[in-house]
């Protein structure tokens, strides 16, 4: 299959295909560098110690973070704690338990999940899930970090299952067979060979879960009251909250170019990029060893 | 200690609720939609401009933005995102070179919608100054799609059996060649529906696009790329949450008309992945 191009045109298109196959390499690195360059001024305008500070009021030049970055970090981890369980759940019913016509009508469904744009989950969660949960929980706001833990952890199922479900599949079967085959019923089978023998991937399942649910922007800032506080202890967890992605979506339309307000919303995107960026390639790299085992394994 | 029997029947009743837990609330999001929508939309509706501060009249300019943006997302994620799906599958080799090209589409993937917002801002708005334009905002969208293109592309082309390539490759065929006329027909299904997911994410998405294309509200249609244009996801962000004393019933029926835009492109892309695979003979 080495053989050389005879035309012109040819050697043009696969050249074309060789630029193409390396965009994504350069489109991240153009990103990276788009935030720093909007971003990093922020740290020599504003003072380290406003950065720092606990409190988010752009219009008297606070800038503090620690609000922006506990809300997204409770908000997320929250959503990501409900999230795997029902999610590995579901993933075990449609590869496990279901019967066939079942799984043919519950994955396109889960499939409509990810299909729903986040403005419309938002937009119910605004309209009828936040006045329900407030009327339900007696609280003078619906609108508050935990309504938007229960979306966030809603909307991080299908990837959770999906990768899951991967998971669960590339279980070989003769593992299944042999436990089977030694008496074991069907759920000791799942619980004790097929869940720990993808381990590994479950927990890239979460990972990818978590990086769904940190940058998940509209249904957040629709839902969660939008409020810059502290969360520090567990009843913050039913006042209003603010994160990261919600406050660069409202606030970017309204600063000027080149503000100070507007280099700090560039760094907290900035901030957002490297922890995905980080969660991300931890996922990667159980994939890849995973892989490398299966090499080991096979050879 | 409860028996093995009884223990598996509660671990199956707990499951199959959790699946229910999940499964639900999309039934109930979709028809509560549809119920509380349905009476919105009329002609006027669909074909109208909005009036009267957004109050009454219908969604026309939003639609048009709409099917602006998902063109012009194609435009610029199908060639770069096929072609870097045939390069990973056809050409790449098992190198350092793949190893981070295949991290970078992993990142990207990853990367916040808000984030690319924020991207095209930096880039395509301010520094290559289009100004918040279709032209911005589509090539925003284009690179948020890339990675559900590559992945999905690539997947249908390293589908196609190796056998394929080896006899065309046998008839003297070059690599190209094989390309063009073996391995892309038969992959062609596969790539369809991998593009069609990618454009659905991309029209329902507002965050990419609120710095960098959407208009709150348009009198006119967009003439050109360099225009700035409505857009139904951010026209629904806009009536729920800026404008104070909206008719709840528009909000519904612009909910309704965006969900059934989006969910009819996944209809498409799992009737035709279902079509073909029917079809298949390998």
């Amino acid at each position: 299959m080495k053989r050389q191009p005879v035309s012109l045109s040819e050697f043009l298109i696969e050249r074309a295909i060789q630029v193409f196959g390396i965009s994504a390499i350069v489109l991240v690195a153009l990103i990276f560098f788009f935030l720093i360059r909007e971003g990093v001024p922020a740290f020599f305008e504003v003072p380290l110690s406003s950065l720092f500070g606990a409190r988010w009021y752009p219009i008297e030049d606070y800038f503090g973070l620690w609000p922006l970055i506990l809300g997204s970090l409770i908000i997320t981890l929250g959503a990501a704690i409900l999230s795997l369980p029902l999610g590995l759940a579901t993933a075990i019913f449609i590869a496990e338990i279901a019967p066939t016509w079942v799984r043919d009508i519950l994955k396109p469904f889960v499939e409509v999940l990810a299909g729903i744009p986040s403005v419309v989950i938002g937009f119910i969660g605004m309209l009828v899930f936040a006045p329900a949960l407030r009327v339900a929980l007696n609280l003078p706001t619906g609108l508050t970090a935990f309504s938007g833990i229960l979306l966030l952890a809603w909307m991080a199922l299908p990837t959770i299952v999906s990768v899951a479900e991967d998971v669960l599949d590339s279980v070989p079967t003769t593992y299944r067979d042999a436990g089977l085959a030694l008496g074991m019923t069907r759920w000791q089978v799942i619980w004790r060979i097929v869940l720990p023998a993808g381990r590994s991937g479950v927990l890239t399942a979460l990972m990818l879960g978590v990086g769904r649910a940190i940058g998940e922007t509209m249904t957040v800032m629709m839902v969660t009251g939008n409020a810059p506080r502290l969360p520090l202890t567990p009843a913050d967890l039913f006042m209003p909250a603010r994160t990261m992605t919600a406050t660069i979506a409202a606030e970017m339309g309204e600063v000027a170019q080149g503000s100070p307000h507007y280099h700090v919303l560039f760094a907290v995107g900035l901030t957002l990029f490297v922890i995905t960026f980080v969660v991300n390639m931890a996922a990667a790299m159980v994939v890849f060893r995973q892989v490398k085992r299966g090499e080991r394994m096979l050879s | 200690m409860l028996s093995r029997q009884t223990s598996q029947r509660i671990a199956f009743i707990v499951i199959s609720l959790s699946a229910l837990i999940v499964v639900a609330p999309i039934l109930f999001i979709v028809g509560y939609i549809v119920v509380q929508g349905v009476g919105a939309i009329s002609w006027e509706f669909l074909t109208g401009f909005p009036y009267n501060g957004m109050k009454s009249g219908g969604v026309w300019p939003a639609i048009v933005g709409t099917l602006w943006l998902t063109l012009g997302t194609a435009v610029v994620a199908v060639p770069v995102g096929v072609g870097a799906a045939i390069y990973l599958s056809e050409y790449a080799g098992d190198n350092q070179l793949t190893r981070a090209i295949r991290i970078a589409i992993i990142n990207l993937a990853g990367i916040p919608s808000v984030v690319y917002g924020l991207f095209g801002l930096g880039l395509f708005v301010i520094f290559l100054n289009f100004g918040t334009s279709i032209l911005a905002g589509s090539l925003t969208l284009g690179i948020m799609t890339l990675p559900v293109i590559i992945s999905t592309a690539e997947e249908a082309l390293r589908a196609v059996p190796q056998s394929f390539r080896l006899v065309s490759v046998s008839l003297g065929g070059t690599r190209w060649e094989t390309i063009r006329r073996v391995v892309l027909p038969q992959a062609l299904p596969g790539i369809i529906t991998g593009i069609i997911l990618g454009l659905e994410r991309a029209a329902g998405e507002t965050a990419p696009i609120l710095f960098t294309v959407a208009a709150f509200f348009l009198p006119r249609l967009p003439h050109s790329i360099f225009d700035q244009t409505m857009a139904l996801p951010y026209h629904l962000f806009v009536i729920s949450t800026q404008v104070p004393g909206m008719p709840v019933r528009i909000q519904y029926g612009t909910a309704l008309v965006l969900m059934f835009f989006v969910l009819s492109m996944n209809v498409l892309a799992t009737l035709i992945r279902r079509h073909y695979r029917r079809q298949r003979v390998w």
